[in-house]
């Protein structure tokens, strides 16, 4: 049934019910166009990984699996997290909503940090294009696309990511001050969603970046 | 308008998420070890492969698609069409270049 | 004995007063007034580039300007008026302004969205305006790489983040738009009874979200790869500028769509209202709107026919871009059939509908002489092309705006414009127009490159008919301008219904109320249920 007369309800809806549906397609639309944004870098690396395979893969290479590995996990277990707290905001239960939300968190800066470490081994290790770039001279000019993309796909992607937690502090604050209940619990549903979205943008990237012939040795 | 019932669940409700998140870890793990054999351009296939049915789990489960009315699906559907548009199209070129 | 309508005493526009009350407004209707205050702002600075060109253009030698400037003259140009004036237009004005109303709810999905559109236009249009004014760029709105990311030394970084800031504004309003006509209608309104202004406003909110996100990227990549030094669209690194132009092209091509679908919504209307007759095959023009947005998506490799795109591919892009020009045929054709036997009259809203008609007709029709590879090989990169889409932006689209402002500016103000001055006004943007861009026809054919602004002296004759037009145009741009705006003072009121229109905007005051009906409707009539109106009000004569 719907609260007609809720605290929670914006002047235009008619009920809850409403306005739950609306902030939830709202939510499907924007990540919609995150897939055709985050598309057309996949375009370009689809591309060029077809024009230079090889330089893909040396260059693949070098990025540290192991940090990509955890990460992925890392960013797994934070959507179990995210969706397990939606469920604690759908229950009512206030202190395991916080405490979810909070260990989303958590995983999601651990995410960054091992991100910050790597961006720091290959800044040391001269794979930064640019006039520091080094490289085997036979994919010199190539892998430098590779890490272009590689920097700026995975930096969008913590972009979207420190956003992310931005939105997660809100949301701690928001349930921390009552503002969240079993009846109106939208901007939890709707953060989570934008939350495994960022996961699944990330599903994509390690396989893509990471793993390219890694069966040479 | 009816609510789509969040008080019905159970707790056994959130065991789904916990089975999912196993699966989970478990693709990735397949994902990591897979790509160390050599199978040519199947290494492509089984890691995109590996990838979808990993979103397919997040999105079905964990962004509540399985319980979201009609128009959600076509709404996420729609976007992953729009993508295949622009890859296939202008792949489509670089192809027969 | 005639008695005179009086304006509501309560009603969105005295709602509050003070700069905050407009600043900080949900309000739909007022955000819709903010962005008509924008984009006409934007359109006369687009405008004033114009007039520079064809200035320059009068004579064969290039004379008034240098090279640098005049590559800076058409960039200029093309940029104001197509992001910051040709895209958000009908949209943001009359598409803010109506939606609600015409599907009787009281605001959109998500009015403080709404707001930061706006926001997110403005900010984005004077950072634009700023990097133009200060320097400049020259690389054409389409920002052909490498030029923009390598050669170029003009202002490419901050016009190109000005796009990618304003293209959120575009984003947010398609997503508002389409979330609140799936969910927000009133009882009774199902889809096959909202007008069809509305279901352009859907199709154009569809391209609006799926196609905008690729040009902020593309955009975005151009940018980076400028400071960076990447080398993605740099053929010496390794990179390929034409992977720049199927992204650009991926969006701009659906953005042709987005600025003439809804003036095809609103010329649907404007017909309907002005032969009293509903819109003849409905369900076809309706449909024809989504299958112009979905079909829109993919062609973009016809502005690619020269650029080393591979045969198998343009020949693709070929056989759809013949295909696009169906579903807007169709609907021409509907109007057409809606006119035969209606009780058509000659009021500026129908004036304008009816130019619409004509000048997209060329202007579409011309479209398929370009989609044939082997007509386009010879008169891409001409005037040819520059004439068939200004035929469509500004004889379509803009013609379609203003007949939009004409018909719902009663509705929007609670005044009537002065009805002679606007017939005067019409007939001189026709003339005008025609003048301009007609001659461009046939200088494109004989072989006047684009982007060029000396030419060999045979075209001037031709160049000059043109030049004349753009002045007469430009006079008919700003005479509106003046009684659109004397009227918001002197203007008599307008009443509920001075069109005798059907539609949910026609059954409230105007102006409305704030929350835009007394009583929020329950729908039993269909759209343009004209013989079932009793009681009609008095035409304007």
């Amino acid at each position: 049934m719907s609260s007609h007369g809720s605290r929670a309800l914006a002047h235009q809806f008619e009920d809850l019910d409403q306005q739950r549906e609306v902030a939830s397609l709202g939510m499907w639309l924007f990540l919609v166009t995150e897939v055709l944004f985050f598309g057309g870098l996949f375009l370009v690396y689809s591309i060029y990984r077809g024009w230079y395979p090889e330089a893909f893969a040396a260059s693949s290479h070098e990025l540290l699996v192991w940090a990509g590995t955890l990460n992925t996990v890392v960013l797994i277990t934070s959507s179990l997290t995210m969706a397990l707290a939606v469920h604690a905001a759908q229950t009512g239960h206030r202190r395991a909503l916080i405490g979810l939300l909070l260990a989303t968190m958590i995983l999601g800066c651990a995410f960054l940090g091992v991100k910050a470490f790597e961006y720091r081994t290959e800044y040391l290790e001269h794979h930064i294009p640019g006039a520091a770039f080094q490289f085997e001279p036979e994919h010199f000019l190539h892998a430098q696309i590779f890490f272009s993309l590689y920097f700026i796909m995975t930096g969008l992607h913590a972009v979207h990511m420190i956003i992310g937690l931005g939105v997660m502090a809100v949301m701690v604050w928001m349930s921390w001050r009552g503002l969240i209940t079993s009846e109106y619990y939208n901007p939890i549903e709707v953060s989570g969603l934008y939350w495994h979205f960022v996961d699944i943008v990330w599903i994509f990237l390690f396989p893509l970046l990471y793993l390219i012939g890694r069966h040479v040795h | 308008m009816s609510t789509d019932a969040p008080r019905a669940h159970a707790p056994s409700a959130t065991r789904v998420y916990y089975v999912v998140f196993a699966v989970l870890l478990v693709c990735t793990y397949l994902t990591w070890q897979v790509a160390y054999f050599d199978l040519g351009r199947l290494n492509t296939v089984v890691a995109l492969t590996i990838a979808g049915l990993k979103t397919t789990l997040v999105v079905w489960f964990f962004m509540h698609a399985r319980s979201s009315p009609r128009l959600t699906l076509v709404i996420a559907f729609g976007g992953l069409l729009w993508l295949a548009i622009l890859l296939a199209l202008t792949a489509g070129d670089y192809l027969t270049r | 004995m005639p008695h005179a309508t009086a304006m509501p005493a309560h009603h969105y526009l005295n709602d509050g007063y003070g700069i905050k009350s407009w600043l900080l407004t949900r309000d739909h209707k007022r955000i819709a007034l903010l962005y008509l205050a924008g984009v006409t702002f934007f359109f006369f600075v687009g405008g004033a580039f114009a007039v520079l060109i064809r200035l320059e253009l009068a004579t064969p030698a290039g004379d008034l300007v240098t090279d640098e400037t005049y590559n800076k003259l058409f960039t200029m140009h093309g940029v104001m008026m197509v992001f910051f004036f040709l895209i958000p237009a009908i949209p943001a004005v009359l598409g803010n302004f109506l939606v609600p109303i015409m599907i009787g709810a009281k605001d959109l999905a998500f009015p403080k969205l709404n707001l930061a559109s706006w926001y997110i236009y403005i900010i984005g249009g004077l950072f634009t305006l700023w990097a133009l004014i200060n320097g400049g760029v020259d690389t054409g709105w389409t920002f052909y790489t490498p030029f923009s990311t390598v050669s170029s030394t003009t202002n490419v970084v901050p016009t190109a983040l000005g796009i990618f800031i304003t293209g959120f504004s575009s984003i947010l309003t398609g997503l508002n738009f389409i979330v609140t006509m799936h969910k927000m209608r009133a009882p009774g309104m199902t889809w096959f009874r909202m007008p069809l202004f509305l279901w352009a406003t859907y199709a154009t909110s569809l391209i609006n979200v799926l196609g905008t996100p690729v040009i902020a990227i593309t955009i975005a990549l151009v940018a980076v790869e400028r400071v960076f030094h990447f080398g993605f669209f740099d053929p010496r690194l390794g990179g390929d500028p034409v992977l720049f132009q199927h992204l650009f092209w991926f969006y701009s091509h659906p953005a042709v769509y987005i600025m003439v679908l809804p003036a095809m919504g609103v010329v649907s209307e404007l017909v309907a209202a002005g032969c009293r007759k509903e819109v003849f095959g409905y369900r076809f023009v309706a449909f024809a709107s989504l299958a112009i947005a979905v079909l829109g998506f993919l062609v973009w490799g016809h502005h690619m026919f020269v650029a080393g795109e591979s045969v198998y591919a343009a020949m693709i892009f070929s056989i759809l871009s013949f295909l696009v020009a169906i579903p807007s045929a169709v609907k021409v054709f509907n109007w057409t059939a809606t006119m035969y036997r209606g009780s058509v009259s000659w009021e500026t809203p129908m004036l304008y509908a009816y130019g619409f008609i004509g000048l997209f007709t060329i202007g579409g029709l011309t479209g398929l002489f370009l989609a044939s590879i082997a007509v386009d090989v010879h008169v891409t990169d001409t005037y040819f092309i520059i004439a068939h889409f200004h035929y469509i932006m500004v004889g379509g689209t803009i013609m379609g705006y203003l007949g939009g402002l004409h018909f719902w500016w009663p509705k929007i103000s609670g005044r009537l414009y002065n009805e002679a001055l606007a017939k005067i006004s019409a007939g001189i943007i026709f003339i005008g127009f025609n003048l301009t861009f007609f001659p461009q026809f046939v200088l494109g054919y004989l072989g006047m490159p684009r982007r060029y602004h000396a030419y060999p002296p045979d075209f001037q004759v031709l160049n000059v008919l043109s030049s004349a037009g753009a002045s007469i145009l430009g006079v008919g741009y700003l005479i509106p301008m003046i009684y659109l705006m004397w009227s918001l003072r002197y203007g008599r009121a307008a009443g509920a219904n001075p069109w005798g229109a059907v539609g949910l905007e026609w059954t409230t005051t105007s102006p409305p109320p704030t929350e835009n009906f007394e009583k929020m409707p329950t729908v039993t009539w269909d759209p343009y249920d004209y013989p079932a109106i009793k009681n009609a009000e008095h035409r304007l004569v």
